[in-house]
C-alpha cells in the first residue's frame, strides 16, 4: 500500500467548505493532506492519479440502505453490498435493520460492525430498531444500540402505527439524541396497493397508494416531534404533499430532517408501464408534478439529503406476477448517473447535488464516526473522482451488488464513478484509470 | 333472388382477397389497449364468418387441426373456459385443461414453471384466466406460444370486450357514436376497462357510472394512459339516450372492504331497472358479462327482457374466440 | 416477358353464355342447381352464369358464396390466413345438385377445400366445378366439369383474371410470377 497519493488536476469541489478549484490533492497517511492548485511537496513513492475533466469531492454518505445480512445473504451481503457502493462512489454507508434476525440488540449491531471490519471495503455503520423485531409494539434497547454504535434507529419497512409508541419512541430517544427515521407509510391506507394510485393504476388494474398514505404519517410524526422536542428523519419521501408538511415543519421550527431517492427525484410512475416488478418500489415512483416538487424541496433546504435505498433482490425474486414482487430498487450502481440527469439538464447545481451526498448527511450522522464527507484538510481521505460528462449503459450483469433489481438496465447514464478513495486507499477504480508513480 | 341481393349486400367491390397479416401484428391478445381499429374490424369480420359455422348443423372446421390450445386456469369460471373449448374444438384443435388452485398462486409457485412444462407438451396457444393483473404479460414473455388473456386481475378481458362488440354490432349498425354505458364496479372491472379500449378505439361515446368508491382513479385527465370517457355517479343521467347499457357483476366482498354501506343501498341506487331504462333510446339493448346477481346489479325483469342480449352474448363468445384463434394461428408463424 | 392477354371481355362474355348453356344441358333440368361462387373471384362469375342461366330458363337459380379459407390445407405452412367472410348459401345443399364456381384451376387444392365445405354443410346430389380457366399443374386427382380456355401455363407465371366487379374491367392474361422480373 502506498502510503500517499496525489491526484491531479482534478476539478476539487467540497461543499462543507464551500470549495472549487482546479488543482491538485495530496493524500498522506490516509489523511487529507493538501489541495492546492499545483502541489508542489510530492512525496517520493507517492502514486498520482490524473484526474483532468473529472470532479473530485467528497466520498458519498448513504443514509439509507439494505445490506440483507444477516439473513438474506442470496439478495445480498456485506462484502457485496460495500463493494457495489464503492463502485458508486459511496464511502460511508449506513444499513437498515430490516434482517433476519432484525438489529434490534447489542449482538446483531456487533455482529454487522465485525463482519464489517472484516469484509466491507467501505465504512458501514448499522442502524438500530426502534422496537423489538420491528414488531411496533415494545421499544428497542435504545440506550444499548447507541453504546454499541448505532447512528439512527428505524423500523424502516414498516411504519409504527400505535402513535402512543411512537410518540414514547421520540421521547426515549432524547435521553440518546439520535434520530428517529421513519418510514412512513400508513398501512391501512395503502391497504396492499402496488403503485402509485391514479391513471396508470386504473390501466393496469393494479391496486394504488395514494400521496396520503405518506402524508398522514409525516403530519402525525411532525406532530409529535414538535410535542416531545425529539430528532425526526423522514425516509424517502416521494410526493409533492410531503415536501409541503416538511417545508413548513422546518419553519415551524421542528427538528426534521428529510431524505429522498435517486429513483424518486428522475423516475416517474410511466416506469411501470409494461408491469415491470423492477421499478416496482415503496413509497411508488409518483408523478412529474411530485418530482418537480421534491427538486424544489431540494433546492430550498427543506429536503436535507440524497439516500438511495437501495433494496437488494434476486432475480427470482423479481421474476413473478406484479402484485407478489417484492418492493426495491438496487441503487448504489446507477446512484450518480442518474442524479447528475439533473444537473444536466440544469435543475440543480452541482454543488447542491455534491452537498446533499456529503457534508448534510455528515452532519445527521454527527462526529462519532470521525470527520466525514468533507476535504478538509486532516480529515479522512474518502473521496470519490467521476467524470460528470461520459455517457454509459446501464448494464446489470456488471453490477458488483447482487441485486440486479433496477429499471435502468440498458438505459443510458450521464456522469460516472471513476474512482474511491476510503481512507486513502483506493476501493474503486475504472478500468479507463492509469496510476502513476 | 334471395341470394343476389345477399351477395350485393356483402359488397363485392370489398372483395378482394386480403392478407389478414397486413392488417394483424398480434402475437398475443394480453388487452386491447395496442389494437388499431382495423385489427378490431377484422376480429368482427372474422368473426362473423365463425358466427355463420355455429349455425351449422356440423360446427366444425378442420382448420386446426394438430394445432395445440391448453387453457389454463388460475381462477374457476366454466363459462369462460368452455367457450374457449367450444371455439378449440369448432376449429379441430387438440384441447387440453389446467386447472390450478388459487392458492397455489400465493404460494409462489412460478407461473413460469409452468409455462414451460405446458410448452413441452406442445401448447400452441396458451388460454390464461389469473387473479393477478399482468400475469398474461410476465407469461408472454417467457414462452413462445401465443397467450390469450381470459381475464387477468382488476386488468384486462379483451375476448370478452370482442364479443361484447360484436353482439351491439348485431343489433346496431356501427360502433362509431354510439352511446354506451357501463354501470356498476368499473374500478374492479376487467371487463369495463377491455370495453374502454375498443369502444373509445371504435368512436363509441362511453359512459361509466357507478358509487364514487368504484370509480376508477384519474380519469379527470388520463390521457395517454388511457381513453377519456363520461364518468358520473347519477345513474339517470348516464342512462338517458344511452343505445347500450351494460352492467357488471358486482362482487359481494366489497361490502365487507368498505366501499359500500351496503348490497341493499347499491341496488336502490344503481341497479338498472325497466323504469330507469325508459329514459333510454327507444332501440336500447341491455348486456351483462355474467354470472348475472339478478335483482342487485339488474333487475331480473330487466335480465330477461325483451331488451336484454345477454344470451347471445354467450354464443357470441365462441364466435369471437373461434376468430381470435384463425387469427393467431396464422399470426404467430409470422414473426 | 410482358403480360399476354388471354381472353378479353369479349371473350369472358362468350365462355360464360357457352358455359350457362352446359350446365343446363348437362342437368337436363335447373330445378336442383345452385350456384355456389369461391371467393373472391368465384362469386360474380357464379352470379354471371346465373343471370345468363335465368335469361333463356324460366327459374331463378340460387346462388351462394363460399369461403373456404377454413378448409385449406396450408395454414399451418402459409403464413398469409386471409380476411375470411362468411359463406352464404340461400337454402339447405341437401339433395341439391351444387356447381361450384372458380376463376382458375390450378394445383386442386381449392377445390378440394371446398368440397370438403361443402359436404360439411349437408348431402348434395352431386357437386360439380366450373371453371373460367384451367392452367394445369394439378397435385390432386381433380377435374373441372366446365372449363372457360385450357390456358398451358409454366409454374413461373401468373394467370391474372380481372373482373369488372371486383377489377373494373373483364380481363385473363399471363404475366410473370411477380419478384421473377429484372
Ligand atoms: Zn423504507
Amino acid at each position: 500500500m502506498n502510503k500517499s497519493m496525489l491526484i491531479k488536476n482534478g476539478r476539487i469541489l467540497d461543499p462543507a467548505q464551500d470549495l472549487a478549484i482546479t488543482g491538485d490533492l495530496l493524500i498522506t497517511d490516509g489523511k487529507i493532506k493538501e489541495i492546492a492548485p499545483d502541489v508542489k511537496n510530492i512525496p517520493a513513492d507517492c502514486t498520482t492519479l490524473d484526474a483532468k475533466g473529472m470532479v473530485v469531492c467528497p466520498g458519498f454518505v448513504d443514509f439509507h440502505c439494505h445490506l440483507r445480512q444477516p439473513g438474506f445473504e442470496e439478495k445480498e451481503t456485506i462484502a457485496t453490498g460495500s463493494k457495489a457502493a464503492a463502485k458508486g462512489g459511496f464511502t460511508t454507508i449506513c444499513c437498515m435493520p430490516n434482517t433476519e434476525p432484525a438489529l434490534d440488540n447489542k449482538a446483531t449491531i456487533d455482529f454487522i460492525k465485525a463482519t464489517s471490519a472484516s469484509e466491507a471495503c467501505i465504512r458501514v455503520l448499522p442502524i438500530g430498531c426502534i422496537t423489538k423485531g420491528r414488531k411496533g409494539l415494545e421499544l428497542a434497547d435504545m440506550g444499548e444500540l447507541a453504546e454499541t454504535g448505532v447512528v439512527a434507529l428505524s423500523d424502516d419497512g414498516s411504519t409504527i402505527a400505535d402513535s402512543r409508541i411512537m410518540k414514547q419512541a421520540l421521547e426515549y430517544s432524547l435521553i440518546f439524541g439520535l434520530p428517529i427515521s421513519d418510514h412512513c407509510e400508513d398501512a391501512m391506507l395503502s391497504n396492499g396497493g402496488q403503485i402509485n394510485e391514479g391513471i396508470i393504476a386504473t390501466r393496469l388494474g393494479l391496486r394504488g397508494i395514494p400521496n396520503a398514505a405518506e402524508e398522514n404519517v409525516i403530519a402525525r410524526d411532525i406532530a409529535l416531534a414538535k410535542l416531545t422536542g425529539a430528532r425526526i428523519h423522514i425516509c424517502h419521501i416521494s410526493t409533492e404533499g410531503s415536501v409541503e408538511l416538511i417545508r413548513n415543519a422546518k419553519k415551524d421550527g421542528v427538528r426534521i430532517t428529510a431524505e429522498v431517492t435517486p429513483h424518486h427525484l428522475t423516475m416517474d410512475e410511466e416506469m411501470v408501464l409494461d408491469y415491470d416488478t423492477n421499478a416496482k418500489v415503496n413509497p411508488p415512483l409518483r408523478t412529474k408534478k411530485d418530482i418537480a416538487a421534491l427538486i424544489s424541496g431540494l433546492k430550498d433546504g427543506t429536503i436535507d439529503i440524497i439516500a438511495t435505498d437501495h433494496a437488494p433482490h434476486t432475480e427470482n425474486d423479481k421474476l413473478c406476477e406484479f402484485a407478489v414482487a417484492p418492493f426495491g430498487i438496487s441503487g448504489f450502481e446507477t446512484a450518480l448517473g442518474s442524479l447528475m440527469k439533473l444537473v444536466h439538464n440544469g435543475d440543480i447545481e452541482i454543488h447542491l447535488l455534491l452537498s446533499k451526498l456529503t457534508v448534510v448527511p455528515s452532519k445527521i450522522i454527527g462526529s462519532k464516526f470521525g470527520k466525514l464527507g468533507t476535504l478538509n484538510q486532516g480529515a479522512t481521505a474518502d473521496i470519490t473522482i467521476f467524470d460528470p460528462d461520459v455517457e454509459w449503459t446501464v448494464d446489470t450483469k456488471e453490477f458488483y451488488s447482487k441485486g440486479k433489481n433496477t429499471p435502468l438496465n440498458g438505459h443510458k447514464l450521464k456522469g460516472k464513478v471513476m474512482a474511491t478513495i476510503f481512507n486513502g486507499k483506493i476501493v474503486y477504480k475504472d478500468n479507463s484509470v492509469k496510476l502513476g508513480v | 333472388m334471395e341470394a343476389v341481393e345477399q351477395i350485393n349486400l356483402i359488397g363485392l367491390k370489398d372483395e378482394k382477397p386480403q392478407p389478414a397479416q397486413k392488417i394483424w401484428k398480434h402475437k398475443h391478445i394480453l388487452d386491447l389497449d395496442d389494437f388499431t381499429s382495423e385489427e378490431i374490424d377484422l376480429v368482427m369480420q372474422t368473426t362473423e364468418a365463425m358466427h355463420e359455422i355455429l349455425s351449422r348443423p356440423i360446427k366444425k372446421v378442420p382448420t386446426l387441426r394438430g394445432k395445440t390450445v391448453v387453457t389454463l386456469f388460475y381462477e374457476a369460471s366454466t363459462r369462460t373456459r368452455s367457450s374457449f373449448e367450444l371455439a378449440a374444438k369448432n376449429l379441430s384443435a387438440d384441447i387440453s385443461n389446467l386447472t390450478v388452485s388459487s392458492s397455489s398462486v400465493t404460494k409462489g409457485e412460478s407461473l413460469i414453471d409452468t409455462l414451460e412444462t405446458m410448452e413441452a407438451l406442445g401448447a400452441d396457444i396458451v388460454v390464461m384466466r389469473h387473479p393477478y393483473s399482468g400475469a398474461p404479460n410476465l407469461a408472454s414473455k417467457h414462452v413462445k406460444a401465443s397467450i390469450i388473456n381470459a381475464g387477468d386481475g382488476w386488468h384486462a378481458h379483451p375476448t370478452q370486450a370482442l364479443l361484447d362488440m360484436y353482439t351491439m354490432l348485431k343489433h346496431k349498425n356501427s360502433i362509431k357514436n354510439l352511446k354506451v354505458t357501463i354501470i356498476g364496479d368499473i374500478i374492479h372491472s376487467r371487463v369495463a376497462h377491455s370495453n374502454i379500449w375498443s369502444l373509445t378505439k371504435m368512436g363509441a361515446d362511453v359512459t361509466i357510472c357507478g358509487p364514487s368508491t368504484l370509480l376508477p382513479k384519474g380519469m379527470d385527465n388520463p390521457q395517454p394512459y388511457f381513453p377519456k370517457v363520461n364518468v358520473t355517479t347519477d345513474i339517470d343521467k348516464a342512462i338517458k339516450d344511452a343505445d347500450v347499457v351494460m352492467g357488471l357483476r358486482l362482487q359481494l366482498e366489497r361490502q365487507q372492504s368498505g366501499l359500500l354501506p351496503s348490497i341493499r343501498e347499491y341496488s336502490r341506487l344503481y341497479q338498472i331497472t325497466e323504469e330507469r331504462l325508459s329514459k333510454a333510446d327507444k332501440g336500447v339493448i341491455v348486456m351483462h358479462p355474467g354470472p348475472v346477481n339478478e335483482d342487485v346489479e339488474i333487475a331480473s325483469t330487466v335480465a330477461h327482457g325483451d331488451k336484454s342480449v345477454i344470451n347471445e352474448q354467450v354464443t357470441n363468445g365462441v364466435a369471437v374466440r373461434m376468430a381470435l384463434f384463425y387469427l393467431l394461428a396464422g399470426g404467430s408463424r409470422n414473426e | 416477358m410482358a403480360k399476354k392477354v388471354i381472353m378479353t371481355e369479349a371473350d369472358i362474355k362468350r365462355t360464360i353464355a357457352r358455359i350457362s348453356h352446359e350446365i343446363v344441358e348437362r342437368n337436363k333440368s335447373t330445378k336442383n342447381i345452385i350456384l355456389v361462387g369461391m371467393r373472391t373471384r368465384g362469386v360474380p362469375l357464379a352470379k354471371r352464369l346465373a343471370s345468363n342461366i335465368e335469361s333463356f330458363e324460366e327459374m331463378k337459380i340460387p346462388v351462394g358464396i363460399l369461403d373456404f379459407s377454413l378448409y385449406r390445407d396450408d395454414i399451418s405452412s402459409q403464413d398469409i390466413p386471409l380476411v375470411i367472410k362468411s359463406t352464404d348459401i340461400p337454402s339447405s345443399v341437401d339433395g341439391k345438385v351444387i356447381v361450384l364456381v372458380d376463376d382458375v384451376l390450378y394445383t386442386g387444392r381449392s377445390a378440394r377445400a371446398a368440397l370438403d365445405a361443402i359436404i360439411d354443410l349437408g348431402r348434395p346430389l352431386s357437386i360439380q366445378l366450373a371453371v373460367l380457366v384451367d392452367r394445369g399443374h394439378r397435385e390432386l386427382p381433380i377435374r373441372a366439369d366446365y372449363v372457360g380456355k385450357n390456358i398451358p401455363s409454366s409454374k413461373d407465371e401468373e394467370i391474372e383474371v380481372r373482373l369488372t366487379e371486383t377489377d373494373e374491367m373483364d380481363e385473363v392474361a399471363i404475366i410473370p410470377k411477380p419478384g421473377r422480373e429484372g
